[in-house]
């Protein structure tokens, strides 16, 4: 068992050094010269060389690596070329805001997703599981970003009920930092949400049609509690893999949606950059998005082999 | 104590259910979905400590009876008839879920064909063995069910309760899972104990003494089962009365010397010519039962087996009236060996 963690968390480290390595890599082969486009066409060579200079980019490219991947670990991600600040601060204080608008459309979409897929399940001949799925199956095809400019039209627009926009931090005002927080989440949490019904019905279907569920109904559980004693935790596999897959997804949401909402998270920052050419901007955001898709992978191979015991070793 | 010895013990008090305290009774069970007729008039009886096999190919309806008396059968499908419990008020067919939990696991339970799948992966053995108990309260806390619990899986011989019930099902091989199975059906003591195929998937050599472990738990405590197999020798080993199953139908019923020795439906005598690894025909050949068991709804009209039988006369496109008595009777216009509907 502890053989198998510390095996897991070492293919994580590598994949660590593996993503550092590419998100490197792909930056240095775009075209462009971040001194040239800081000092914009009038530069002379000897400025520009000077720039590069103060840049670091007329270092060899492994040094430039060694350099800025070295800094990672204890938050260093160097300097933004264009405004010459440490990229670092600005990257944490984004992260925070990211990170609740992600957790809250995840919880939502647990929160939504479990009851519906259980209930579209055990009712899957049945009028209430076919609207399950069938609106579920709608809601896999409206975009977030859609669903955002539709929830604005409505709520902020119309009904006048809640902010159009903007972020105020919790620390600041809760009351408000929660109705600014609603509609971003509800966009990107109730799309999540649709989807992985569908995945939490078919889990709990399979589940259903197996011999060890029988087997408890044949000791005298009811079917709800057959399910739930024995149910629910097979079922959790597939729907904890479908989960972390979907953490990606929501991540790539919330950089449009923040786009959506004017938030000043993560996926801003990113346009951001990129829209400057700020590429140390660009690449240190990418590198944490990255790591938080392996953090997530890593937990849920963890969470595995806590659900089922036959993926413990020895 | 041997299986021989048991039989002997059983002996002298069985063959004659009619003197005995009857503890199910099956009157014209059908089950259908809703296009398909699938079991056709299944009527018997099983009295207290009696030991009864039903037998035939598979397709023939054995695993989807004994679904039906448990009231498990799959969804969309549909069990009409008569089942009765002695000390049930009400009919098993129909009853509802609540009124069907207070019989399995209690009053009825079951062994299923495959160990493998049968019980929950995820879940610790002992903590699957409890459960019944401590869900039909018989016995009334925690520590005293995991006492129970280790105390049937000593009873059906797992070499180290303690170690088993700590283990997960994948931790088992093949035959300590359907000892396990066995320990939870008879948690509650049950009054019937229904065994669907309970060796079919075990090695040979585990067969034998997992027979006699459930030939043992029915005698001890005097309950009555419903063995189903498709192995004859299997069924002479453990039971008392054999049904005889095709097309959903049961084609023929007696003792199991009376059913062995002097079969009397074209169709038990061609299963018993099967499986004797001696007969073989002209060319050579092991005898068989001509064609295959048909699926579902493509059996013949009239007489389910017509369309295989060597027996076939006019009369066999109306299904043949039950000639004989419940317990020792067949379904056959045209029978082989002595005719007693003269």
């Amino acid at each position: 068992m502890l053989v198998q963690v510390l095996r897991r968390l070492a293919v994580f480290v590598l994949s660590l050094v593996a993503a550092s390595v590419l998100v490197f890599a792909f930056m240095a082969v775009l075209p462009g010269d971040p001194a040239q486009i800081a000092l914009g066409v009038s530069a002379t060579p000897e400025s520009v060389a000077a720039t590069r200079a103060a840049f670091g980019t007329d270092r060899p490219l492994v040094v430039q690596y060694a350099g800025w991947v070295s800094g990672l670990p204890v938050g260093d991600f160097g300097s933004s070329y264009v405004s010459r600040t440490a990229i670092g601060p600005q990257i944490l204080d984004r992260v925070q805001v990211t990170l609740w608008l992600v957790l809250c459309a995840t919880a939502l979409a647990l929160v939504l997703a479990l009851p519906l897929g259980v209930l579209a399940a055990a009712r899957h001949r049945s009028a209430s599981g076919a609207v399950v799925s069938g609106v579920s199956q709608l809601g896999i095809a409206v975009p977030s970003f859609l669903a955002g400019i539709l929830l604005v039209t409505v709520f902020a627009v119309r009904l006048g009920v809640l902010p159009s926009g903007g972020w105020v931090p919790p620390a600041q005002n809760p009351g408000e930092f929660v109705r600014h927080l609603v509609l971003p989440v509800v966009a990107l949490g109730v799309v999540q949400a649709a989807v992985l019904t569908r995945y939490v019905r078919s889990a709990v279907l399979d589940v259903l049609r197996e011999d060890y569920v029988r087997t408890a109904r044949a000791k005298g559980l009811g079917p709800l509690r057959a399910l739930a004693r024995h149910g629910f935790r097979n079922a959790a596999i597939p729907v904890v893999t479908v989960l972390a897959l979907q953490v990606a997804t929501l991540l790539i949401g919330a950089v449009v949606v923040e786009r959506v909402f004017v938030i000043p998270g993560l996926g801003s920052l990113l346009l951001d950059g990129t829209a400057n050419r700020d590429l140390l901007l660009v690449q240190g955001v990418v590198m944490v998005l990255v790591v938080a898709v392996l953090l997530v992978n890593l937990l849920v191979d963890l969470l595995y082999t806590v659900i089922d015991p036959r993926l413990r070793a020895g | 104590m041997t299986v021989q010895q048991h039989l002997r013990k059983a002996d002298p008090r069985d063959h004659r259910g009619a003197n005995r305290d009857v503890v199910l009774t099956v009157d014209g069970l059908d089950v259908a979905t809703r296009r398909l007729p699938l079991l056709t008039d299944v009527s018997f009886r099983l009295t207290r400590g009696e030991r009864v096999g039903l037998i035939g190919e598979s397709g023939s309806g054995k695993s989807l009876t004994a679904l039906a008396l448990m009231g498990l059968l799959p969804e969309g499908v549909h069990a009409e008839g008569s089942v009765r419990l002695a000390g049930a008020d009400h009919d098993l067919v129909g009853a509802s879920e609540k009124q069907m939990s207070w019989v399995r696991g209690r009053r009825m339970s079951m062994v299923f064909q495959e160990p493998m799948t049968a019980l929950n992966p995820v879940m610790r053995v002992g903590k699957q063995v409890e459960e019944g108990m401590l869900l039909h309260r018989t016995q009334d806390s925690r520590p005293a069910a995991r006492a129970a619990a280790l105390d049937l899986l000593a009873r059906v011989r797992l070499p180290d309760p303690a170690s088993a019930a700590r283990a997960y099902p994948h931790q088992l091989s093949g035959g300590q899972r359907q000892r396990v199975m066995l320990a939870m059906a008879l948690a509650n003591d049950p009054e019937v104990l229904v065994c669907d195929e309970p060796t079919t998937a075990l090695d040979v050599t585990v067969q034998a003494q997992m027979l006699e472990l459930i030939l043992e738990a029915s005698v001890e405590r005097d309950a009555a089962m419903l063995f189903i197999t498709h192995d004859l020798p299997v069924v002479a080993t453990v039971c008392q009365r054999l049904l005889v199953m095709y097309g959903g139908r049961i084609v023929e019923s007696g003792t199991v010397e009376q059913v062995l020795t002097r079969p009397r439906h074209p169709y038990t005598r061609g299963l018993l010519a099967a499986s004797d690894l001696e007969l073989v025909d002209e060319a050579g050949r092991l005898r068989t039962i001509p064609g295959t068991v048909p699926a579902a709804g493509q059996f013949p009209d009239g007489c389910v087996f017509r369309n295989r039988c060597d027996h076939e006369v006019d009369r066999c496109t109306t299904f043949p009236p039950w000639a004989g008595q419940q317990e020792h009777g067949f379904a056959c216009w045209n029978p082989t060996g002595e005719d007693v509907r003269a």
